[in-house]
């Protein structure tokens, strides 16, 4: 048996009212991948910010035992300084700095007062060749896609010289084969030695890079999984995650009839905002039916995003191209508001940069997009919006003390759903859902299914993209595979399987 | 549950405990002069810029934090024009405030036009503003002083010492009839208000909030104007700048809080990617936040020169920070997206009397100048700290 690095001893963690953790043990081996999974809000993050020193030693009760000792962070420079890092989920790089300066930002070298960028470069070189980036160091990182900039968080950790390395869903933001490079390359440093936590979602991923697999659920550890011992697959792994067995992970929508065509594009055509000469989306044509669930899959940087808002009403793009059909009739639509007067809806990828105000109650936001419904003449009925939020509230099973918190103070799903009432609130016949269910847990995405299935059942058309292939497949009855902003293929729900999405889209990139 | 609620309630109601709080301190330093009939007139009268600049320039801190740094000079700008246009061109009253409020709501327009539509950053349209109407108003004065003759202007607007509603109900001696008659009618109204949403509430079962905490609060803003009108009856009545504070007040209130273009500002400033995508014109709503504070700042130029009875080169120098000042001593936030009208006049009152109150007591101006800018830092702390408190 490998020697423990890791021990936390009886964590427990208490925020005014909650108990974010309790009682938590954690051990981890020396050069192990260990995964930590549990719903949204389970306490993983806080365990994790815990261990780093972000929530100082004092705030919490319990040990940490570090390489046979006990640890007492203060701070996060303080478990750094031990080799361990943390990775968060949203990226913390700096768009207008070079990859160099940002690896070693706060950890400049040479003197205080006269930084050694030789030094920098030369070093922050070396540490991207072993993540397997090719660039230039002195590449500013707002040119390098999200993929990449992964791996400079990773070399900017090695940098650090990082024996522990924490990883906080990694891939979220990643497309299937990034997120598969970068797998790779973890389990290729733990051959080196390195030892990893990893949080994520992604089970298929958990099991297929880890070594042991811990499950928290309310702020308890239930199990631990190990490769080999136990049973490792998904459902297995929901099953400790929900506490109960979800024997099917999409819902089924029986009795859905499919009608005729609500929404077409002609040879649809875009180019770059900023850069005119660049193509984003080129020639595509796609339709939806009343009753249908399209899904559109495909790389990251595919131009899935791109053709959904440049549909809807130009919120994208520039010399845009092609026809819009809606109902049969072909539309010009010059803005976003015009997109909705013709019963159009988009639900951004984005929900906390371009879908939510995060600083507004629940009722403010969903009524946003459809403000004339809840007001007579300019004139807001706030009784009224009150009413409709309860409404939504209550029929997507949001869950919130009140319509009036703010959206900012709730969990992912909860901003999912909230996202999605505005949006259901502004009656539209086609819903372009862009990632519904990124970085929401099993239980909340189950939900957001139920509602899509509701949606198409009432007449709806619903158009979703998604990275994530199984539910693509789960989910859709016909599927659009785009790639360089073309359409790579169409599959029905029958023949559609993950080889095939992914040979679509191998086909396309060799060919032509 | 129930502590937490106080919490919510004192965070909620902070900057009037803070008010009250800073009453009592002048009230016991000035041995109560600052309650003074007198006092609490001139506190309105020499306000009422204040209030009516805040207003404009809270429209514009909610679209994102951005303030207007023009208002100022040209509130000095519109005075000088229209002291030219009253004293020297003979253009009758009535044509020359509307002609002032025009080129208010046309500077507002050009500086709006570079905002919305060619987003240029509003603090660097606004700075060349300051620059160019305080030029100009020296250019259109020759750098003199214009008296203000027109009665009839100086008493619309509320200047000189005869500026009151006329007391037309004959109180005589001692009480103003017409402040206190006006006072009731104004609690009265409120009351009906109050009442009615809520049997309207009622009415069609929607969720009805706290009753005893909404009466409670009836009951106190009921004290607070029979109070005010009560000192105001004392004295001379009902100035008439307040009578346009009011207007302003009332209707500005009820944009921002009744109406869907006053959401759409408190969207942009919240998000404006999401404002956009739900189909909201952003680009109209920076528009309407400058233009309308060239407008307001024509409006409290007629109300400088009308209390001054003259048009000077010099009028209006930092009205712009009073004006910022009040909206984030009000609870507005820096970053947008946050404040309201009640708030605004809460920070502007609170400056106000922090004001008179050293005034009364004989603090020299400069340590004044020190008090207020320490008051605004720490109004701003607080608002920071304890949102950060919460978010955790």
């Amino acid at each position: 048996m490998a020697k423990i690095l890791l021990e936390m001893k009886n964590i427990t963690k208490t925020f005014p009212g909650v108990k974010a953790l309790d009682n938590v043990n954690l051990k981890v081996e020396e050069g192990e991948i260990h995964a930590l999974v549990g719903e949204n809000g389970a306490g993983k993050s806080t365990l994790m910010n815990v261990l780093s020193g972000i929530y100082p030693y004092g705030s919490y009760e319990g040990d940490i035992i570090y390489n046979g000792e006990v640890c007492k962070f203060h701070h996060i420079k303080e478990s750094e300084e031990k080799g361990i890092v943390i990775i968060h989920q949203e990226l913390a790089l700096i768009p207008y700095m070079t990859i160099g300066e940002n690896m070693f930002l706060g950890n400049e070298r040479g003197k205080k007062a006269a930084i050694n960028w030789d030094e920098t470069h030369g070093l922050a070189e070396t540490y991207m060749r072993q993540v397997g980036l090719t660039e230039s160091s002195r590449t500013l990182i707002k040119d390098i896609g999200v993929g990449k900039q992964q791996l400079v968080e990773i070399a900017k950790a090695l940098a650090k010289n990082a024996k522990l390395l924490i990883l906080d869903e990694p891939t979220s933001s990643l497309n299937e084969s990034d997120s598969q490079a970068l797998l790779d390359l973890l389990l290729q440093f733990k051959k080196k030695g390195l030892t990893c936590i990893i949080i994520s979602h992604k089970l298929n991923e958990v099991s297929y890079v880890a070594d042991k697999i811990t499950v928290i659920r309310d702020g308890s550890t239930i199990e631990t999984l190990t490769k080999g011992v136990d049973e490792f697959t998904e459902d297995r792994i929901i099953r400790g995650m929900v506490g109960r067995e979800i024997s099917d992970r999409f819902p089924k929508r029986p009795g859905v009839k499919i009608g005729e065509t609500n929404m077409e594009v002609k040879n649809w055509t875009v180019y770059h905002p900023i850069y005119s000469e660049r193509k984003v989306v080129d020639n595509v044509s796609l339709k939806v039916r009343k009753g249908e669930v399209v899904g559109i899959s495909g790389l990251m940087g595919a131009g899935r995003t791109e053709l959904a808002k440049s549909i809807f009403g130009r919120s994208y793009g520039s010399k845009i191209s092609g026809q819009l059909l809606l109902g049969g009739r072909e539309v010009h639509l010059k803005n976003a508001r015009d997109a909705i007067a013709h019963k159009l809806a988009y639900v951004t990828e984005d929900r906390k940069g371009d879908g939510l105000i995060l600083s507004n109650p629940i009722k403010i936001n969903t009524t946003l997009a459809n403000l004339g419904a809840v007001s007579n003449h300019g004139i807001l009925d706030k009784d009224k919006e009150y009413a409709v939020a309860v409404e939504y509230k209550e029929k997507l099973h949001t869950k919130c003390p009140t319509v009036e918190q703010n959206v900012g103070n709730l969990s992912g799903g909860n901003q999912q759903k909230v996202l999605l009432a505005k949006w259901m609130f502004a009656d539209p016949d086609v819903l372009i859902l862009d990632e519904p269910t990124r970085g929401i847990d099993v239980g909340a995405k189950y939900e957001i299914y139920c509602i899509i299935n509701d949606l198409v059942a009432a007449g709806k058309s619903v158009i979703m993209i998604s990275s994530e292939l199984p539910e693509v497949l789960g989910m859709s009855d016909r599927i659009y595979v785009m790639n360089e902003g073309k359409i790579a293929g169409e599959l029905t729900k029958e023949e559609a399987t993950q080889e095939k999405i992914m040979a679509c889209i191998l086909k396309s990139g060799k060919g032509e | 549950m129930d502590k937490a609620k106080l919490k919510d309630g004192i965070q909620k109601y902070t900057m009037i405990i803070v008010l009250v709080c800073v009453m009592l301190f002048f009230t016991w330093g000035t041995d109560g002069k600052i309650l003074f009939p007198q006092n609490i007139t001139n506190l309105i009268s020499q306000n009422a810029y204040v209030f009516v600049l805040a207003t404009g320039m809270l429209l514009c801190i909610l679209t994102g934090g951005n303030i207007d740094l023009s208002v100022g000079s040209v509130v000095c700008f519109v005075g000088a024009c229209g002291g030219v246009l009253m004293e020297i061109k003979g253009v009758p009253v009535g044509v020359a405030v509307v002609l002032m409020m025009l080129l208010g709501a046309l500077i507002g327009a050009w500086q709006a036009f570079w905002i919305a539509f060619l987003r240029i950053p509003p603090f660097i349209t606004t700075l060349s503003g300051m620059l160019v109407f305080r030029g100009l108003s020296n250019i259109v004065l020759g750098s003199k002083t214009l008296p203000i003759k027109s009665e009839n202007f100086v008493r619309l607007f509320g200047g000189g010492a005869d500026c009151y509603v006329p007391d037309f109900l004959g109180g005589g001696e001692g009480l103003n009839r017409v402040a206190l008659a006006a006072g009731i009618i104004a609690c009265a109204i409120y009351l009906f208000v109050t009442v009615r949403g809520h049997l309207n509430r009622k009415k069609k079962g929607y969720e009805t909030g706290n009753v005893a905490v909404m009466y409670a609060k009836a009951a106190v803003i009921c004290a607070v104007v029979m109070a005010v009108s009560y000192k105001l009856a004392q004295h001379k009545g009902i100035p008439t700048s307040l009578v346009w504070v009011l207007i302003v007040v009332l209707i500005y209130g009820y944009i921002t809080s009744k109406t869907t273009i006053g959401r759409h500002f408190y969207a942009v400033g919240g998000n404006e990617k999401a404002t956009k995508l739900s189909g909201i014109n952003t680009d109209r709503v920076y528009f309407i936040a400058y233009m309308n504070m060239g407008f307001l700042s024509a409006l409290a130029g007629m109300l400088t020169i009308a209390r001054m009875t003259s048009a000077q080169p010099t009028y209006g120098q930092n009205y712009e920070m009073d004006a910022i000042g009040s909206c984030f001593i009000g609870g507005a936030s820096a970053y947008g997206g946050v404040g309201t009208v009640p708030g605004v006049i809460v920070g502007a009152v609170l400056m106000g009397i922090i004001n008179q109150g050293m005034s009364i007591m004989g603090t020299d101006q400069n340590k004044q100048k020190v008090v207020k800018g320490l008051v605004l830092l720490a109004a701003v702390i607080f608002d920071v700290v304890s949102k950060k408190k919460s978010s955790k």
